[in-house]
């Protein structure tokens, strides 16, 4: 057994909260380089560069991409052959959190109960997603979400035999609906099968995948490239102003499934969008 | 970033030259305000129609800062969803407000009501917090301190990007913009 102490996780999580708000991913920048190219609305095209330059600026002056520094979500891959010592995992997550949160002045937008809505004040809870794996690593993914583009979000029971082309009028209707407020261009991660909890799950997990890294599943990668190009038909655009460019990808996780289902969940992603992954 | 420089508060005239797709430089005073302070200012308009803040003439931006780190003005300070406001207002833009600026659309009855009090409302770019923040000179609170970053602040800003959505002829960006670039698939 390899003894990791959690005081090791909190530090993680602390650096981890202002690196992801601070620093847009490779990734996301190459992406809208290369939307720049393609964008034919002027406002649009500016609209881009603005989001470019607000990257610069950001990681340069170490002010917050977004003033919305989001959900505090948290995935843990932890290796069967690892012993935490020292405290609560949990806990340790959360302290994490408090002082990444607190030490990078970043917003605190948690409310304590979904109706009392009193604010933590520390941005916990945290969301946090376990997955025990072979191995002797931990590997932490941090991801701030912005409420704007989660409010956008949706799930869908399916019948089966509404197959690929629901599957496709569902994203477009969520994708048209969600127009400028989910802060368009966007990242789709679209859940496929599972239960219904499992759905949403799988859309969130697909907004992790770099950009330009294609679905490892052949008939998949292809139905994300027609998907995408299905969104940017809408018009939508940059910031909703109208124009190509309103998806910078569609990614799709799919899982086993029960005969009688075809759960279908789409989660939205700001061009804000934000994950960094350390694995200890 | 390119836009038309002008400075706040709006005048009449401004208002009504200005069309959907403007691209503004707004220099002057603007006051945040959402969802909580909303909820407050509409209270105490419906209680004896007096704000803390005078907000006649001026313009409201939807916005909830992160804190300011040491020797900064503001943390990043963009735009929020809209939407969330537009139950609440009505009765702001028949008080006198005559610009709002967040991101997404806004309800038919808010729409109808812009033309109807003369006031536009505009969308900066949302999740650019960063360099909009670098447009705001000087912040300070002038309500509501006990809500945090939903307390409303007056914000000096400078040359702030914001386009124009919904002006007073009852022309929508959203829409718009999306016929002109909408394809069949
Ligand atoms: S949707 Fe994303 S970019 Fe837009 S305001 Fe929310 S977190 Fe920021």
């Amino acid at each position: 057994m390899r003894r990791i102490n959690v005081e090791v996780i909190t530090q993680n999580i602390a650096e981890m909260c202002c690196e992801a708000n601070f620093n847009l991913g490779k990734d996301i920048i190459e992406g809208l380089t290369e939307a720049l190219k393609n964008e034919e609305s002027p406002v649009g095209r500016d609209v881009i560069q603005q989001i470019l330059n607000n990257a610069e600026i950001s990681s340069r002056d170490g002010v917050p991409l977004c003033q919305d520094t989001g959900f505090a979500v948290v995935f843990i891959e932890l290796g069967q052959e690892v012993s935490l010592v020292g405290g609560d995992l949990d806990e340790a997550i959360n302290k994490g959190v408090r002082e990444g949160y607190h030490r990078c002045y970043l917003r605190k937008s948690m409310v304590n109960d979904p109706l009392m809505r009193d604010n933590t004040g520390d941005n916990t809870p945290a969301v946090v997603h376990y997955n025990i794996v072979p191995g002797n690593n931990i590997k932490i993914t941090f991801v701030p979400k912005g409420g704007g583009s989660e409010n956008m979000s949706r799930i869908k029971m399916l019948k089966p035999t509404e197959g690929e082309s629901g599957i496709i009028d569902f994203v477009l209707e969520t994708v048209n609906a969600a127009g400028a407020n989910a802060c368009p261009p966007v990242v789709i991660g679209v859940g496929i099968g599972g239960t219904f909890e499992t759905c949403a799950l799988l859309a969130k997990k697909a907004l992790l995948r770099p950009l330009q890294q294609v679905n490892s599943n052949v008939y998949y990668a292809d139905l994300e490239k027609r998907l995408c190009m299905a969104v940017n038909c809408l018009g939508i655009g940059p910031q909703g102003f109208g124009g190509r460019i309103t998806a910078l990808a569609v990614h799709i996780e799919a899982a086993p499934t029960h005969i009688a289902c075809l759960p279908t969940a789409v989660n939205l992603n700001c061009h804000a969008s934000r994950h960094v992954q350390r694995i200890l | 970033m390119s836009g038309m420089k002008v400075s706040l508060p709006l005048t009449e005239q401004m208002i009504h030259d200005l069309r959907c797709g403007d691209q503004l430089l707004l220099s002057g005073f603007l006051y945040t305000a959402r969802d909580a302070a909303h909820k407050r200012l509409v209270e105490s308009l419906s209680k004896n129609g007096k704000l803390p803040v005078e907000l006649k003439g001026q313009v409201i931006y939807y916005a909830g800062p992160t804190p300011a780190p040491p020797g900064r003005v503001i943390g990043s300070a963009g735009p929020t969803t809209s939407q969330r406001m537009d139950s609440m207002t009505i009765p702001l833009l028949e008080y006198g407000v005559k610009g709002l600026i967040g991101k997404g659309s806004r309800s038919e009855e808010v729409k109808k009501a812009l033309v109807q009090y003369k006031a536009v409302y505009l969308a900066a770019t949302g999740g650019a917090g960063a360099l909009l923040a670098q447009r705001i000179k000087s912040a300070e609170i002038v309500a509501y301190e006990d809500l945090g970053p939903e307390a409303i602040y007056k914000l000096e800003v400078q040359e702030f990007p914001v386009v124009v959505i919904n002006d007073i002829n009852g022309n929508d960006l959203y829409e718009a913009g999306q016929k002109a670039y909408k394809r069949l698939i």
